[in-house]
């Protein structure tokens, strides 16, 4: 009798102290998400506040628009190409830095840089780099006889134009998100390592086993969950993502180069007023992202269970 | 031997290509800072050394002819704001998870780590609208107002671990001294949890620093900008780009937060293992 009473008390407690964040995300995330999909069967637009729905034509209008199809595209050979190059490094990395060497801390400190300081401001730093006449690559590249005289590598050109030709765009964009994941795929990929039982891998290497073969039928086997958790971090934070972009081509070289579907949705929407294709092209996130969900949800529950 | 030392060499080596890689921009922008206009816009002057002496001419001009102290106190303001409002929503929505809520608490719990996969580039849309019915474009509240949404739910989440992690005994014996369930709470789980409120702390602060889309869609007047819209705003203007002091202003807000950070990384990443429940 007492304990329920006790029971009672807390769980009333319980629900009070929960109430105001789920009433605030319910506002602020709850709502604005069922509102994008609402906007993407209407003709809203961002000066009038009145709308009517209409149906799914934003999403035919969608689909025969060619911008959308290149920046569907685009994104995700931006997010596949990214996640492949930041795993493959990102384990290379985290075999290095799993060892014990001299001024470690301060070596941790530059290789987690691209994470830990603010994005925007990283990217700042690679427009100097990919700039028409004066990026250092193009120095480098010229100091080096790949570029710049006739009969070079590069061409006779004094520079790449990396941000002005749309393959060099894609492969530049590419290189700043790769770049940005590179610090949290190591450090996750680190915490994987480190839980591999050492006996096993000290076993396979007296047995005779090679790097190779230890790394395809050990390492990569026992860390593959951890891989699968580097995987849906990355696919997070490079398919919805728009920063790097916008700051580097703003979706450039014209018309739509490296145009992805967040930057895509804040032209059509802020800065074209039309909130409804926004709506639209924005909601494109939402399978992916169910997925990442669904495979989250999974690996929580299992958590739990443990 | 030499086996040896041409392994450490290959590991010096490779470990010295992954520094120069994550390093570059920032080493760029040191340099660059400092760079006459004569030396930088030079296309055959190597671009990694001062070729001419240094100068301070871009440091005078962006912090003293250019809106950079604003941005920095506005990215500060709203950096502060967002920080007290969530720990004042998650430090209780953490300590009723992890130890009042009942089976429901779980479900809520997992509803909330969910909504921290909606991504703003999905929401700004809505909220941009909401944003305009409430009168607040171009205010530093509407940032204020809308920025917990992502520091809320993560940081619940981080807390709600730390709470578990403290032994149930300890607060048990409390109770049994007397204590009501929020006397414990305030004197034996809230100084225990110190450090989980000070990570939080950290990790909502960065995250206030690097948001960009909230700010580029809210946010049109220069006055009330935060420093990552405002460089990349009004510092290139058009073709016209402040290059010294737009590296400047990159590099002078990047390292206090990267230090800040990183003095912190091995707690958030934990904090963001557990989300998703690889405790390894």
């Amino acid at each position: 009798m007492r304990n329920g009473h006790l029971f009672q008390r807390d769980s009333l407690t319980a629900f009070a102290l929960l109430l105001p964040v789920c009433l605030y995300l319910a506002a602020f995330i709850g709502f604005p998400f069922v509102m994008s999909f609402i906007y993407s069967i209407s003709n809203a637009t961002i000066g009038d506040p009145h709308y009517s729905i209409t149906g799914l034509n934003n999403f035919r209008d969608m689909f025969h628009d060619a911008a959308f199809r290149t920046s569907l595209a685009n994104t995700f050979i931006f997010t596949f190409v990214s996640i492949a190059l930041v795993i493959v490094l990102g384990h290379i990395l985290a075999e290095l830095l799993i060892r014990d060497f001299p001024g470690k801390w301060i070596v941790r400190f530059l290789l987690m840089l691209p994470w830990t300081a603010p994005i925007a401001l990283g990217t700042i730093g690679f427009l100097w780099f990919m700039d028409s006449v004066y990026s250092p690559f193009d120095w480098l590249l010229r100091k080096a006889g790949l570029l710049g005289s006739p009969g070079d590598l590069l061409g006779p050109m004094s520079n790449l134009y990396w941000l002005a030709r749309p393959g060099l765009a894609m492969a530049s964009v590419i290189l700043v998100h790769v770049w940005r994941l590179l610090p949290l795929a190591t450090v996750i990929l680190i915490a994987g390592l480190n839980a591999i039982p050492r006996e096993i891998v000290e076993a396979a290497q007296i047995d005779g086993a090679g790097y190779f073969r230890r790394l395809f039928h050990i390492t990569l086997p026992l860390i593959f969950p951890v891989i699968g958790v580097t995987v849906l971090f990355s696919v997070f934070f490079t398919f919805t993502d728009m920063t790097v972009v916008w700051i580097l081509t703003r979706g450039g070289p014209p018309p739509h180069a490296t145009q992805v579907l967040a930057s895509l949705a804040f032209l059509k929407s802020i800065q074209g007023g039309d909130l409804a294709q926004g709506a639209a092209i924005s909601l494109f996130f939402f399978p992916v992202l169910a997925g990442i969900a669904a495979i989250v949800l999974r690996l929580v529950k299992k958590a739990v269970v443990i | 031997m030499l086996k040896r030392i041409l392994t450490k060499g290959g590991f010096y080596g490779a470990l010295s290509l992954f520094v120069v890689f994550s390093a570059m921009p920032f080493y760029i922008m040191l340099i660059t800072m400092f760079k006459r206009n004569h030396d930088l816009l030079n296309p055959n002057n190597n671009p990694f050394i001062f070729n001419e002496p240094p100068t301070l001419q871009h440091l005078n001009l962006l912090l003293f002819q250019t809106q950079y102290p604003v941005f920095l106190l506005n990215t500060l303001l709203v950096g502060l704001m967002v920080v007290i409002i969530t720990v004042l929503l998650s430090v209780p929505a953490a300590y009723s998870l992890a130890r009042l809520a009942g089976d429901w608490g779980g479900i809520v719990g997992v509803g909330i780590f969910l909504t921290y996969l909606v991504p703003p580039t999905l929401l700004f849309i809505p909220l941009s609208r909401i944003i305009a019915d409430l009168g607040l474009q171009d205010s530093l509240w509407a940032l204020v107002l809308i920025y917990p949404t992502f520091t809320v739910p993560f940081c619940t989440w981080l807390l709600m671990s730390f709470f578990k992690s403290i032994p149930r005994d300890i607060e048990e014996q409390a109770l049994i001294d007397g204590c009501s369930r929020l006397g414990a709470f305030f004197r034996i789980i809230l100084p225990l949890s110190v450090p989980g409120i000070i990570t939080v702390i950290v990790f909502a602060f960065t995250l206030v620093v690097n948001e960009y889309i909230y700010a580029l869609a809210f946010i049109q007047e220069s006055g009330s900008k935060t420093v990552s819209i405002g460089l990349t705003t009004e510092l290139i203007r058009g073709d016209v780009f402040y290059w010294g002091a737009l590296m400047g202003g990159a590099l002078l807000a990047s390292i206090p937060v990267a230090v800040l950070y990183t003095l912190f990384l091995d707690r958030i990443i934990s904090g963001l293992n557990m989300g998703t429940g690889s405790h390894s």
